[in-house]
């Protein structure tokens, strides 16, 4: 029976062993050394907050894996041996495969900042981050203050985490706005506002210089590069941005970039040998999307397809309309289609937002024909079905405006922004 | 390893300290708690009526300082931080405490009234006696145990909704929807039945009915004594009787498909509504493991057949056999009987077989068939209905159902297995609603295509213990006979994923794993059988 061997049990890798199963009879056999069973990484915040028990954050119960017949494995691969097919474990243990996919997922960048290997010093990617969190920043006895170091989407949700203890968080953003490299002026201004408003100390324009340590190795301080202020700390969250965890790979002959080097088919330069999910860096962007796509639902998505390759129909890496989501603080915020920082050649952007500062939305179309580009709401859920309908109708962005409340997803009973939304339209359509 | 101090703890010390404002609704509320207590030991009050207010007034205004501390000076939003820290809803030492009172509380109440103070030959004393004014206002007559505890449960209602509406006060539908729980409370289950006792005079005997509850979650209604009542109130007693009849076979499952079960669970039932106030803290508790959902099939269609053989066993014994003196004897009502639930069964196994999965065929036929033969046994052999008197089933139903699983289980263990233990386990009439709701209803939770993250959070805070999670990450909607409508998943999803929804009843359970977002092509792939 063949073995297929996954390396990594996060979304990618166990949507891949759910999809292989349930169309064959292969032997699977799922490696980690996080954690012994899957879980929800996107909810480790809420295990810090007291909303959930690490228990609560894996889809799946403990039997599932058994009853399904995919072998859990926990230990660290320490190389890949493509020649003769192996895995070399740290422990001097080896396992043998016949087909690979290598789904190792991420680590939080570290940009070479003096210090940055002290204690106190983290990320917020892993289940050993969020125990590190424990115990470096457990009450505001022991953390009399975090310093947030990247303004991303991690480093918002670490803000929130530590508020919830009362930390105080001084939160150093490269950018002159928050995320501004991926929403519009507007968006970003609100939740700048927005993370002020829950005592966040946002430093914008802020970059981080050194991290400076006290005589035990744990963080004591930080220097702002920009003004040469040194704020005492007992924990760093190096929250800006995240690349491929790949460096157990150089000497297996497999292509490496920035990621592991993958064609359309999700395979690397060695036969049998595949990468899905946030380590996998395609040679050819696909459309507007990133080489490396580190979301969640992108590497679900190439699970699926990797899954269909591996069982012998042979299947492309095919994503359909962007879409993401993420919450800052209290404000959701969904995206469909394309809505780019700045308007791109031939792009506008139409901006509502609503006078609580809470809820706004931004739509991009098309200048010269007025195609319907792409939507990002704050505040207001939409629903996924009709905007993805939407775009793949090409809808104009007239039409658009004129059917909102079809998309809308909000819960029963709630106030709609519809009429709000269409006469700022009206008005900002007749005065250009 | 450094000498830095370490918290060692596992789950650290969050800030789950009070603030002012909770200490001093703590002490209010704690002070009213006390007249409460201390009438109880027969510590005799002067003016009554004055300290039962203080008392009320007191436990009222102490929860809802409680509240204002715990969630004025936040923004708006979810407020569900530290919630596994704090020792009375993570299953601590408070939470034991908590469930062993009201265990207390209700093994008191139900079985050794005269514990507080309840003399039905002259006057009462204790706690009872300190509630006697209020009852006397209301109804004119002295209060019973049952009175004290409608009191105590309309106060408990009404605050700690004050305290939900403040938690989700950025969400409309909880809003409403507990408005409207604490106005059923209110007037139809505490103070319409009190004036409604007013009427009563030898001539004219109406029942206590609390109109909103429904047969065969209030199980006594077609006693005999309560019948007999009812005709002897003349139209209006005849016209209750009616009301209660259309209830449950006309008003209720029109309603349920229209809007689902949730009408009536957590907008007008009060069970819910305690649930969804008093035991919104506990709501997190409930087990999502597959076996307790096998446990909670097998044992609410239990309950409900129980309480279907109990009621067709009591009506009988009162009907006649004369079909010259009234039509519907003794007879008729049996073969009535059995024949709706051979037609009912034969309805739902025509239109909706597909839909049932292995084990609800098996029972369904299992328990048809067993009601059915038992009664041919009756008229085979002329063995007493169901092998018992109807009394000792009547009795026996009233004993483990009535009192035990409803209120000693039920409610006394909120804190241990979370809120809504007797409305998933244990209510005949969830069971008769949740059957409408998923056989024949226009209600779903419809998922937001490929948006959720499996975070877990709709599954934590689902009351009823489904795990919403797995579908809501299979992109399929939620279609569940337990499910309350109490719209918590929706709003705990950091996501937008779920929306609550009534809408065609085609195409409302996508059996498909249809992520949208995916490549068409390959979802007809992932899709193929």
């Amino acid at each position: 029976m063949e073995h297929i061997v996954i390396i990594g049990n996060g979304i990618s890798g166990v949507t891949a062993a759910r999809h292989i199963r349930k169309i064959s009879n292969k032997r699977i056999t799922i490696v980690s050394s996080e954690t012994d069973h899957f879980f929800s990484r996107t909810a480790l915040m809420y295990v810090y907050m007291g909303h959930m028990k690490f228990e609560h954050t894996k889809p799946y119960e403990d039997y599932f894996w058994e009853k399904n017949r995919i072998e859990l494995k926990r230990g660290f691969v320490k190389s890949v041996i493509s020649q003769s097919k192996e895995l070399l474990f740290e422990d001097g243990e080896r396992m043998s495969f016949d087909k690979l996919i290598i789904a190792v997922g991420s680590k939080s960048n570290k940009f070479g900042w003096p210090g940055q290997d002290l204690e106190g010093v983290q990320g917020l990617y892993s289940k050993q981050d969020l125990d590190a969190l424990e115990m470096y920043a457990p009450t505001n006895k022991i953390c009399k203050r975090a310093v947030i170091v990247g303004g991303g989407l991690i480093g918002i949700e670490l803000a929130e985490m530590l508020s919830t203890r009362n930390i105080p968080v001084t939160f150093l953003v490269r950018e002159n706005s928050f995320w501004n490299g991926v929403l519009p002026k507007g968006e970003s201004e609100m939740l700048n506002r927005h993370i002020k408003s829950h005592h966040i100390d946002l430093r914008l324009s802020s970059n981080l210089k050194e991290i400076r340590s006290d005589a035990t190795g744990r963080v004591r301080s930080i220097i702002i590069e920009e003004t040469g202020e040194e704020l005492p700390c007992n924990l760093v969250g190096l929250t800006a941005g995240v690349s491929p965890n790949i460096a157990f790979l150089k000497e297996s002959g497999i292509e490496l970039g920035r990621g592991v080097k993958v064609n359309r088919f999700l395979e690397t330069n060695i036969k049998d040998i595949y990468a899905i999910g946030d380590c996998a860096e395609q040679h050819q962007p696909i459309g507007n999307r990133r080489p490396i796509e580190a979301v969640w639902y992108t590497g679900r998505m190439m699970g699926e397809t990797v899954a269909q390759t591996i069982c012998g129909n042979k299947l492309e890496y095919n994503p359909g309309h962007w879409f993401n989501s993420a919450k800052f603080f209290d404000i959701e915020y969904q995206t469909y289609g394309w809505v780019f920082a700045k308007p791109r050649e031939n792009e506008a952007h139409f901006h509502w937002k609503h006078k609580d500062d809470t809820k706004c939305i931004t739509v991009a179309y098309h200048k010269d024909t007025y195609e319907f580009l792409g939507i990002n709401t704050f505040g207001i859920r939409m629903r996924h079905e009709v905007f993805d309908r939407w775009l793949t109708e090409k809808r104009s962005f007239d039409y658009i405006m004129k059917h909102l409340t079809e998309a809308n997803f909000d819960p029963e009973f709630y106030r709609r922004f519809e009429k709000e939304i269409l006469s700022e339209y009206n008005n900002q359509t007749v005065t250009t | 390893m450094s000498s830095v101090q370490r918290n060692m703890s596992l789950t650290g010390e969050p800030p789950k300290s009070i603030n002012t404002s909770q200490k001093l609704g703590t002490l209010i509320g704690l002070f009213g708690l006390a007249i409460v207590v201390l009438a109880g030991f027969n510590i005799d009050f002067p003016n009554k009526g004055i300290w039962l207010t203080v008392a009320l007034i007191a436990i009222a205004s102490g929860i809802i300082l409680f509240a204002k501390g715990a969630y004025a000076g936040k923004q708006e939003g979810i407020k569900n931080d530290g919630v596994w820290f704090k020792s009375i809803s993570s299953r601590g030492y408070l939470a034991w405490v908590a469930g062993i009172s009201l265990t207390g509380f209700y093994i008191v109440l139900y079985f050794f009234p005269q514990l507080l103070g309840l003399n039905s030959e002259g006057t009462n004393s204790g706690i009872i006696s300190l509630f006697d004014p209020l009852s006397k206002v209301l109804s004119g007559n002295p209060a019973s145990q049952w009175f004290v505890y409608g009191t105590l449960y309309t106060v408990a209602i009404f605050a700690f909704g004050i305290k939900f509406i403040w938690k989700y006060r950025h969400n409309r539908y909880e809003r409403l929807r507990t408005m409207s729980v604490m106005f059923f409370q209110t007037a139809f289950a505490f103070l319409i039945p009190e004036f409604m006792a007013r009427l009563n005079s030898d001539t004219f005997n109406l029942p206590y009915y609390d109109l909103k509850n429904i047969w065969p979650l209030n199980y006594y209604n077609f006693e005999a004594y309560r019948v007999d009542s009812f005709i002897s109130s003349g139209d209006v007693g005849l016209a209750f009787l009616v009301f209660g009849i259309l209830s449950i076979f006309v008003i209720t499952p029109i309603l349920t498909y229209k809007y689902g079960k949730r009408w009536y669970c957590s907008w007008v039932c009060g069970c819910g509504g305690l649930a969804e106030t008093a035991g919104d803290s506990f709501r997190q508790l409930s087990d999502k493991s597959m076996n307790a959902w096998k446990i909670e099939r097998w044992l609410v269609h239990s309950v409900l057949v129980f309480v279907v053989v109990m009621t067709t066993a009591v009506v009988s014994t009162y009907l006649g056999n004369d079909a010259s003196k009234y039509w519907l004897t003794k007879d008729v009502f049996l073969i009535g009987v059995a024949v709706f639930l051979g037609v009912l069964f034969a309805t739902i196994w025509f239109f909706k077989k597909e839909e049932l999965q292995k084990d609800a065929r098996y029972g369904a036929i299992g328990y048809l068939v067993i009601i059915v033969s038992l009664i041919g046994i009756h008229y085979a052999t002329g063995k007493t209905l169901f092998f018992f008197e109807a009394e000792t089933l009547r009795k026996s139903y009233g004993f483990l159902i009535g009192a035990i699983f409803s209120g000693v289980i039920g409610t006394g263990f909120y804190p241990i297995f979370g809120s809504r233990v007797w409305c998933r386990f244990g209510c005949p009439m969830a069971a008769i609603l949740g059957l409408q709701q998923r056989l024949f209803s226009k209600f779903r939770i419809t998922t937001n295509g490929g948006q959720c993250i499996s975070c877990g959070n709709c599954s934590t805070y689902c009351e009823m213990g489904i795990d919403v999670r797995a579908y809501a990450q299979k992109g399929e909607n939620i279609v569940r006979a337990s499910c309350v409508g109490c719209g918590i998943c929706s709003a705990v999803c950091p996501r937008g994923v779920l929306k609550l929804e009534n809408g065609s009843t085609e195409d409302r359970i996508e059996g498909n794993e249809i992520l949208l977002g995916s490549d068409v092509n390959l979802m007809k792939y992932v899709n193929e059988k």
